[in-house]
C-alpha cells in the first residue's frame, strides 16, 4: 500500500537519520545546555522539598529518584498541570484519540468490515496519526464572502469550550481543575455556548447548506437543553449539592443514583446524544440532506479542530454521566497500598487515588462505548420527531423521576440523615 | 401614518435603498446535485419555505453519453458491450431485452438451455442491483450498517456471476442468439449455497432496518403515491407495485421461460416511501425462489447459443421487446433497414419514468424526507440519461 521513491536506497535513508540525530545532539550541546544553565543561574527558582533549586541540585535530581520525586510531586500539584495535562485537556484529548480509533474498529466489526488496517502494522493503530497529518497538510479554504474573524475563531472556540467542560469534571478525590460549588450549573452554562458557536460559524460561512445546518443545530440543542438540565436536577435533589465532588461523595455514602433514577439516566443519555450530534440525532450534519450541515465549508485543520472538540465533548458528557449516575470514582481499591521502589523508601503513588482514576476511566470508557453504539443500529431521525421527542416526551419523563427523587428525600430514605445513607 | 411606500421614497432621497419583501424572499433556492452526497449524477433544483419544499425541478442529463446514437454505427453484436454501460450493476437485464428485440428482427430461436441460463443470470444480476440500491438507501437515511451489509453481500452474487460470465460487473453475457458460454461445473451447488445463505441474511436486514422504529417513523406515510396517480404518471417497477398495482413484465408478458416459473408478484397498497423501499426487498426474497426453480427445471445438456452468421441482419422491420429490470419495465425499440447496423435503437428505461413522480411527491413534503423519497423511486441517473 505504501509507495517509495524510485531511487530509494536504505543505506542513504539510515545515513540521513544518523546525520539528523548527530546535528540535533550538536545543537543541544552547544545551544541548549548553556541556555539551561543561564536560566537556572539567573531565574529565581522555587524551593523544592525545603531546598533551593540550584543547577547542581537539578543535575543531581536527574540521577537520584529520591530527589526527582519531590520535584514531580510539586509539578503535578500546580494548576497548570491540572488544566493542561491530567484532569484537563491532555487526558480528554487522549480519550478522544482512543475513542476515534475504537469507534472505527467497533463499527467495522459491527458492519462485517475490518476497519483501519494498514497504518502501523498492528490493526492500523496509527490511522489516527495518518489522518491527522493529512488534515494538517491540507489547504484551508475560506469561502469568498465569509466573515473571516468568526470563521477562524469558531473552531478554536469550539475546542476551547469543550475543554472548558473537562476542567470541571472530578476524576478522583481532589483531582479536579476547578472545584467550584456551582459545578453542575457551570457545566450547563458552558454547554450553552455550543449552539451559539454552530450558528455563528454557519452564518460566517456565507453558504446555504451550512446555514440550514446551523439553524437545525440551534433547534436541536435548545430542544434538548431543558430535559438535559431537568434530568440532572433530580440528582441535585438527592445529593443536596451542585458541587460535582459532593455529588460523587454522596453517592459513595449511599449508592449509585442510577439505581434510584433510571429514567433520569435514560433521559440524560438521550439528551447527551442529541447534544453531541451523534446518530440518530446528527441532523445538523445530515449528509444526504444538507451535504455536511454546518460543517460544509470546513476544510483541513478547521474540520480537524471541530472533530477534536466534538470528541472531547463526548468524553466530557460521558464523564458527567459517570459523575452523576454511576458513582464517579467509586469502586474497590485494587492497587497495593504500598509500593516502594528499592532503596529509596519513598511512596511513589497513592493507592486510593490510583484506583479511583482506574475506576473512573473504566466507567467513562464504557459510557462512551454506549454512546457509540446507536450509530451502528439506527438511521437518522427527522426534525419534527426530534423536536416532539425533546419538548414533549423527555421533559415529562424527567419530571416523573424528579417527583420520585423528591419522594425519596421527603420520605427520609435518601438525603441528609436518610435511611440508606451510611 | 407612514406606509412602506413612503419609507421607500424617503430612503431614496437619503441615498439608501429599501426593497419591499416579495413572496420569493421567503424561499431559499437550493441546487441539489450533482456535487451533493444525496443526489448521484443528477441535479434537481428545489425551493424551500422553512422546512417545506414548495418547488422541485428535476434536471437530468448530467451523464448523457448518446448510447442510442452509438448503436447506429455498430452492428447488432458490437452494440452489446456499450449498451450495458448505463446500468453496469444490472447489465444482464439491460442487454436482455435488446437481445430479445434483435432476435425477433433476425428471426432466430434461442436454445432452451440458453433461455434458462439467461434467466438465471438476469435474476442474479437483479439481486446485485437491488442490493446496491438498498445500500445507498441505507446510507441516505444515515444507517451506515445498512450501507455496509448489502454492499458486502453483493459479493455472493458477484462471485456467482464471475464464475458464470468471467467478469464481475460488466458481463456482456446476453447476446442475440443466446448466451456467450455454458455454466461452469459445480455452479448449481455453489449457487444454491449462496442463495441459501443470502436468505438468512435477508431476515437480519429485516430486523435491523425494516423493523427499526426510527426507520418506520421516517418512511411510513411519507411521499404517498396513490394508485390512480401512479398509473397516470406512468411509473413502473417497484414504485408502481408499491402503490397497489401488481404489474410485473415477467407475469404480464412472460418472455423466454418465465411462463413456466411459479412465482407471485410482490406488491403493497400503501404507496408511501416504506412500501417503495420494502417491495424491492420482497422481490429479492421471491427472486431466490425463482433462482431455485430455474436451476431445477434447466435441461441437463444442450446448446446454449444459436448459430448466427457473422453480421446478422434481417428484413427491414421493427421490434419492441421489454423485460422486468431492477427498476421496472426496460424496453428496446429497434428499427432495422435491412443492413447489419440498426437504423434506430430507442431504450425505454424505468428510471426515467419513475423520476416523473419526483416533483409530484417532493412538493409539500419536508426537506428531511427528500432523500427517502428520491431514492425510494428506484432511480438510476446514468440509465435515465443513457
Amino acid at each position: 500500500m505504501s509507495t517509495y521513491p524510485e531511487k530509494f536506497r536504505f543505506g542513504e535513508f539510515v545515513g540521513s537519520i544518523v546525520w539528523l540525530v548527530f546535528i540535533i545532539l550538536i545543537l543541544v550541546t552547544l545551544i541548549g545546555l548553556p541556555l539551561i544553565f543561564v536560566v537556572l543561574f539567573y531565574a529565581p527558582l522555587p524551593p523544592v522539598g525545603d531546598q533551593v533549586l540550584t543547577p547542581y541540585l537539578f543535575l543531581s535530581m536527574t540521577v537520584d529518584p529520591t530527589r526527582t520525586l519531590p520535584i514531580i510531586k510539586y509539578f503535578i500539584h500546580t494548576d497548570l498541570f491540572r488544566i493542561a495535562a491530567f484532569p484537563g485537556f491532555s487526558y480528554a484529548a487522549l480519550f478522544a484519540a482512543v475513542t476515534i480509533f475504537v469507534e472505527r474498529k467497533f463499527l467495522a466489526k459491527m458492519q462485517l468490515r475490518v476497519g483501519p488496517l494498514y497504518a502501523g502494522k498492528i490493526e492500523g493503530i496509527f490511522q489516527l496519526l495518518a489522518d491527522g497529518l493529512k488534515l494538517v497538510s491540507k489547504e484551508i479554504i475560506v469561502p469568498s464572502g465569509a466573515d473571516k474573524p468568526i470563521f477562524w475563531a469558531a473552531p478554536i472556540a469550539f475546542v476551547a469550550t469543550a475543554a472548558a467542560v473537562t476542567t470541571l469534571i472530578p476524576v478522583a478525590p481532589g483531582w479536579v481543575a476547578a472545584n467550584i460549588n456551582v459545578g453542575l450549573l457551570a457545566v450547563f452554562a458552558i454547554l450553552g455556548f455550543f449552539p451559539l458557536i454552530a450558528l455563528l460559524f454557519s452564518w460566517a460561512s456565507n453558504s446555504k447548506y451550512p446555514f440550514i445546518g446551523g439553524l437545525r443545530a440551534l433547534h436541536q440543542m435548545i430542544a434538548f437543553e431543558i430535559p438535559f438540565i431537568l434530568s440532572a436536577l433530580s440528582v441535585v435533589i438527592l445529593a443536596g449539592s451542585l458541587n460535582l465532588t459532593e455529588i460523587v461523595n454522596s453517592q459513595i455514602s449511599s449508592n449509585w443514583y442510577i439505581l434510584f433514577l433510571p429514567i433520569s439516566a435514560f433521559v440524560f443519555y438521550i439528551s447527551s446524544l442529541a447534544e453531541l450530534e451523534r446518530i440518530p440525532f446528527d441532523l445538523p450534519e445530515a449528509e444526504s440532506e444538507i451535504v455536511a450541515g454546518w460543517l460544509t465549508e470546513t476544510s483541513g485543520m478547521i474540520y480537524g479542530l471541530i472533530q477534536l472538540g466534538s470528541y472531547i465533548k463526548t468524553y466530557a458528557l460521558a464523564a458527567l454521566f459517570v459523575v452523576l449516575f454511576l458513582g464517579g470514582w467509586a469502586g474497590p481499591v485494587i492497587f497495593p497500598a504500598e509500593l516502594t521502589p528499592g532503596y529509596t523508601g519513598v511512596r511513589i503513588y497513592n493507592a486510593i487515588t490510583a484506583s479511583a482514576i482506574f475506576w473512573f476511566t473504566i466507567k467513562t470508557f464504557g459510557m462512551i462505548m454506549l454512546m457509540l453504539l446507536p450509530r451502528g443500529i439506527n438511521p437518522r431521525i427527522r426534525i419534527d420527531i426530534l423536536l416532539h421527542t425533546g419538548w414533549y416526551k423527555l421533559i415529562v419523563l424527567a419530571f416523573i423521576n424528579m417527583f420520585v427523587a423528591l419522594a425519596l428525600v421527603y420520605g427520609g430514605i435518601l438525603g441528609p440523615g436518610g435511611l440508606l445513607v451510611r | 401614518m407612514t406606509t412602506i411606500e413612503d419609507k421607500i421614497e424617503e430612503s431614496k432621497k437619503l441615498g439608501m435603498q429599501i426593497v419591499k419583501e416579495s413572496e420569493d424572499d421567503r424561499l431559499m433556492t437550493l441546487s441539489v446535485g450533482p456535487q451533493h452526497p444525496g443526489s448521484g449524477h443528477f441535479r434537481f433544483v428545489i425551493k424551500v419555505d422553512g422546512d417545506y419544499i414548495v418547488y422541485c425541478d428535476p434536471d437530468p442529463g448530467y451523464v448523457h453519453r448518446g448510447d442510442e446514437k452509438m448503436c447506429e454505427y455498430r452492428n447488432v453484436i458490437q452494440n452489446i458491450p456499450h449498451l450495458e454501460r448505463p446500468v453496469i450493476h444490472d447489465s444482464n437485464n439491460i442487454t436482455y431485452s435488446y437481445s430479445l428485440a434483435v432476435e425477433e428482427l433476425v428471426g432466430i430461436e434461442v436454445p432452451r438451455r440458453g433461455q434458462f441460463i439467461r434467466a438465471i443470470a438476469s435474476e442474479l444480476n437483479r439481486q446485485v442491483y437491488t442490493l446496491y440500491w438498498l445500500a445507498i438507501y441505507g446510507i441516505f437515511l444515515g444507517h451506515s450498517t445498512m450501507f455496509m451489509w448489502p454492499a458486502g453481500d453483493r459479493e455472493l452474487f458477484i462471485d456467482l456471476l464471475e464464475a458464470l460470465t468471467g467478469a464481475r460487473v460488466t458481463h456482456a453475457f446476453n447476446i442475440p442468439g443466446g448466451v456467450r458460454n455454458d455454466i461452469p461445473e459445480g455452479f448449481k451447488d455453489r449457487c444454491l449455497r449462496n442463495v441459501g445463505y443470502f436468505e438468512k441474511r435477508l431476515k437480519e436486514y429485516e430486523d435491523i432496518f425494516y423493523n427499526n422504529p426510527l426507520f418506520r417513523q421516517r418512511t411510513e406515510g411519507v411521499g404517498i403515491l396513490q394508485k390512480e396517480d401512479a398509473i397516470k404518471l406512468g411509473v413502473t417497477g417497484s414504485v408502481l407495485r408499491a402503490s397497489g398495482v401488481p404489474y410485473d413484465i415477467r407475469k404480464v408478458e412472460p418472455y423466454d421461460v418465465y411462463n413456466e416459473i411459479d412465482f407471485n408478484v410482490q406488491y403493497m397498497r400503501t404507496g408511501d416511501s416504506f412500501a417503495r423501499s420494502y417491495v424491492p426487498f420482497l422481490d429479492m426474497k421471491e427472486s431466490c425462489h425463482i433462482i431455485r426453480q430455474l436451476l431445477d427445471k434447466m435441461p441437463k445438456s444442450g446448446e446454449v447459443r444459436a448459430k448466427l452468421q457473422p453480421n446478422p441482419k434481417g428484413p427491414p422491420n421493427e421490434a419492441y421487446r421489454r423485460v422486468e429490470s431492477g427498476r421496472g419495465a426496460l424496453g428496446y425499440y429497434v428499427v432495422s433497414d435491412g443492413t447489419p447496423k440498426p437504423y434506430r435503437v430507442k431504450i425505454s428505461v424505468g428510471s426515467f419514468r419513475n423520476i416523473l413522480a419526483l416533483p409530484f411527491l417532493l412538493v409539500g413534503s419536508r426537506m428531511a424526507d427528500m432523500p427517502s423519497i428520491y431514492w425510494s423511486l428506484n432511480y438510476w441517473p446514468v440509465e435515465a440519461d443513457r
